[in-house]
């Protein structure tokens, strides 16, 4: 570590990862109770499972990516973070409001409460005091870092993580409005979800890997950061009209229809640049980074995000073929490995990149690690085709044929049953994952003599 | 690629690229509001009652099992087109009286069937979140979802 300051990120981790681990347990309970349906069904409906399932992993991801800033902003701009202090209070905001979500959520507190209770839309569900926390805590957060970025070096990749982490901040606003008028609501909700998984977050996620690929392949700066701009441009150009895959089916102007399938079909590319782009520095790199895990993430990173935003992406997006695939199980296969492979898969790669640095030990226990990406990688890829499989016969018996929508899902449940299966092997990789970077001291393998020569 | 393009060529298509599309989505955005609210949907029927559904709707998250215009959960029926396949959706009152049927004969509690929760509304509530869904029947959704089993 060659900032002391960059210690800040190792306590984000952990509170990430105790929310990852809360995350895949909820995911488990709620595809639990796909295959047996009257489990806990009056303590804890599934309503609130989603709940937990879907917002612990928004928030630990967003944890993750500011620990990956204070992580890598230092060495980026070659000073130390302009106050401790309120990275601090940041955290402990944040943590204050995720306890208060959880409370709120299973116990049921204060409902209809405007100030207190749930608000239940998908995804901006938390109470508007933890809203209002969030905003407060993304403001010290961008001006810590922000000053910390203006006063030193500035590099590309400092530059686009803050256009990111901007405009995550800024289009959370959008949360505030919620009109009366359905249509009008969804119009403005997507500028949250969309903008910000097919927007702003990829240039979080083509930053970090960027920073990533320099530390690992030892490629030359200006090398990774020309293709960093070249992923990003790409990234807004498609992604921001292709926010009109979102507005085929719900009240808005009919031209959305051509306008999101050909800008959504083209937001395979930014993907596809990010794993061209991971293996063509992998190759080019002369650097034999001792950290194999890390690089394994990336890499795998950059491949599952293709197929699972890219690939099962444009599988549903054009407006002939979404017509019949709109909120059936096909929606549900593309978001698991989508977000698996794109943001997951990142903090865990900045994570294993980071932990060994931050406790200051060798890159240590690489082979449960990698276990633990096989684990994950493969669980999520087997839930993708699971859903996938009974995505396709939905769609057939239920938007074709017409037949009601539980007597669809009866005769799909074998693919629930096998999901749940799928998911039993995420929690334990995510679980082994965690025991892997935390724990172990010594190295199951001694590295190769290649390994051993030092490297950042 | 080091002889087509420099960092600062790709840096400015960056920024250029961007600052274009988003000039002409904000347009698109302004267009579509206004389509929203003067065409597509029912202006004169949005009373107090919808309003005050849509948070019923939404202190209850509804929206965490049920999808509404295809988007939501998919652990239960979409809702975006309940009344029409209820067959009540030009007759409010029928439409209250199987809303409170539905809604006062949960959970069924049967093995092995999915389970919704007892919300305990009043007749007020189940009144307004009725009249919301009637709204929400009629908006205009380019014809979406292809049949009434939504």
């Amino acid at each position: 570590m060659k900032y002391e300051t960059q210690k800040i990120a190792q306590i984000y981790f952990i509170v990430a990862m105790a929310l990852f681990a809360i995350q895949v347990l909820g995911g488990l309970l709620a595809g639990w109770i796909y295959v047996a349906p009257n489990t806990l069904s009056e303590l804890l409906p599934f309503n609130i499972v989603r709940m937990l399932h879907t917002n612990s992993l928004v928030v630990w991801l967003i944890l993750g990516f500011m620990g990956a800033a204070y992580f890598l902003i230092p060495e980026e701009s070659e000073r130390e973070i302009h106050s401790p202090m309120l990275a601090y209070l940041q955290l402990a905001i944040l943590v204050l409001g995720t306890l208060g979500v959880v409370v709120t959520y299973v116990f049921n507190l204060f409902e209809g409460n405007i100030l207190l209770g749930k608000e239940g839309r998908e995804f901006l569900e938390q109470p508007l005091w933890v809203k209002i926390g969030i905003v407060v805590a993304a403001l010290i957060f961008l001006y810590n870092i922000t000053m910390t970025v203006l006063q030193g070096r500035k590099t590309a990749i400092t530059n686009v993580l803050l256009i990111g982490l901007w405009g995550l901040a800024l289009l959370f606003l959008f949360a505030f409005y919620n009109p009366s008028n359905l249509s009008l609501d969804k119009q403005y909700w997507w500028y949250v979800v969309h903008l910000w998984v097919e927007g702003v977050w990829e240039l979080i996620m083509a930053s970090i890997l960027a920073f990533l690929m320099l530390k690992l392949t030892g490629v030359d700066r200006e090398i990774v950061e020309k293709w960093l701009y070249i992923i990003v441009a790409t990234s807004l150009i498609t992604g921001i009209l292709g926010t009109g895959h979102h507005y085929y089916w719900i009240g808005t102007p009919a031209y959305w229809q051509w306008i999101g399938s050909i800008f959504s079909s083209l937001e395979v590319i930014p993907f596809f640049g990010m794993m061209a782009f991971a293996f063509v520095m992998v190759w080019k790199g002369r650097r034999d980074h001792p950290n194999k895990a890390a690089l394994l993430w990336s890499l795998g990173c950059a491949t599952l995000a293709f197929f699972g935003a890219g690939v099962w992406g444009f599988m549903h997006t054009l407006h002939g073929i979404n017509y019949f695939t709109h909120g059936t199980q096909i929606t549900a296969a593309h978001g698991h490995l989508a977000f698996f492979g794109a943001y997951v898969s990142l903090n865990l790669a900045i994570f294993t990149y980071a932990f060994p640095i931050l406790k200051n030990r060798d890159p240590y226990n690489q082979v449960l690690n990698m276990a633990s990406f096989w684990l994950m990688a493969g669980g999520m890829t087997f839930m993708t085709f699971v859903l996938t499989f009974a995505g396709i016969i939905q769609t057939h018996l239920q938007r074709v044929l017409g037949e009601n929508f539980m007597d669809v899902q009866d005769q799909v449940h074998i693919f629930y049953v096998m999901r749940f299966g799928a998911g039993v092997a995420v929690v334990i990789g995510a679980v082994l994952f965690i025991y892997a970077v935390l724990v172990p001291r010594k190295e199951i393998i001694e590295p190769g003599r290649s390994q051993q020569v030092a490297a950042e | 690629m080091r002889e087509v393009m420099t960092k600062s060529m790709a840096r400015n298509v960056f920024y250029g690229g961007s600052l274009f599309f988003i000039v002409i989505f904000v347009g698109l955005s302004i267009h579509s509001h206004s389509y929203i609210v003067n065409v597509s949907t029912d202006k004169a029927g949005l009373t107090e009652s919808v309003a005050r559904g849509k948070r019923v709707w939404e202190h209850k998250a509804c929206i965490n099992c049920h999808t509404i215009l295809g988007e939501g959960a998919y652990f239960a029926p979409e809702v975006g087109n309940v009344m029409a396949r209820w067959g009540v959706a030009d007759d409010p009152e029928a439409a209250f009286e199987v809303m409170k049927v539905w809604m006062e004969s949960q959970p069924t509690g049967i093995e092995g069937r999915r389970q919704m929760p007892q919300f305990n509304l009043t007749d007020q509530e189940i009144r307004d979140l009725t009249e919301f869904l009637l709204w929400t029947n009629k908006i205009r959704t380019q014809d979406w979802p292809p049949n009434d089993a939504g």
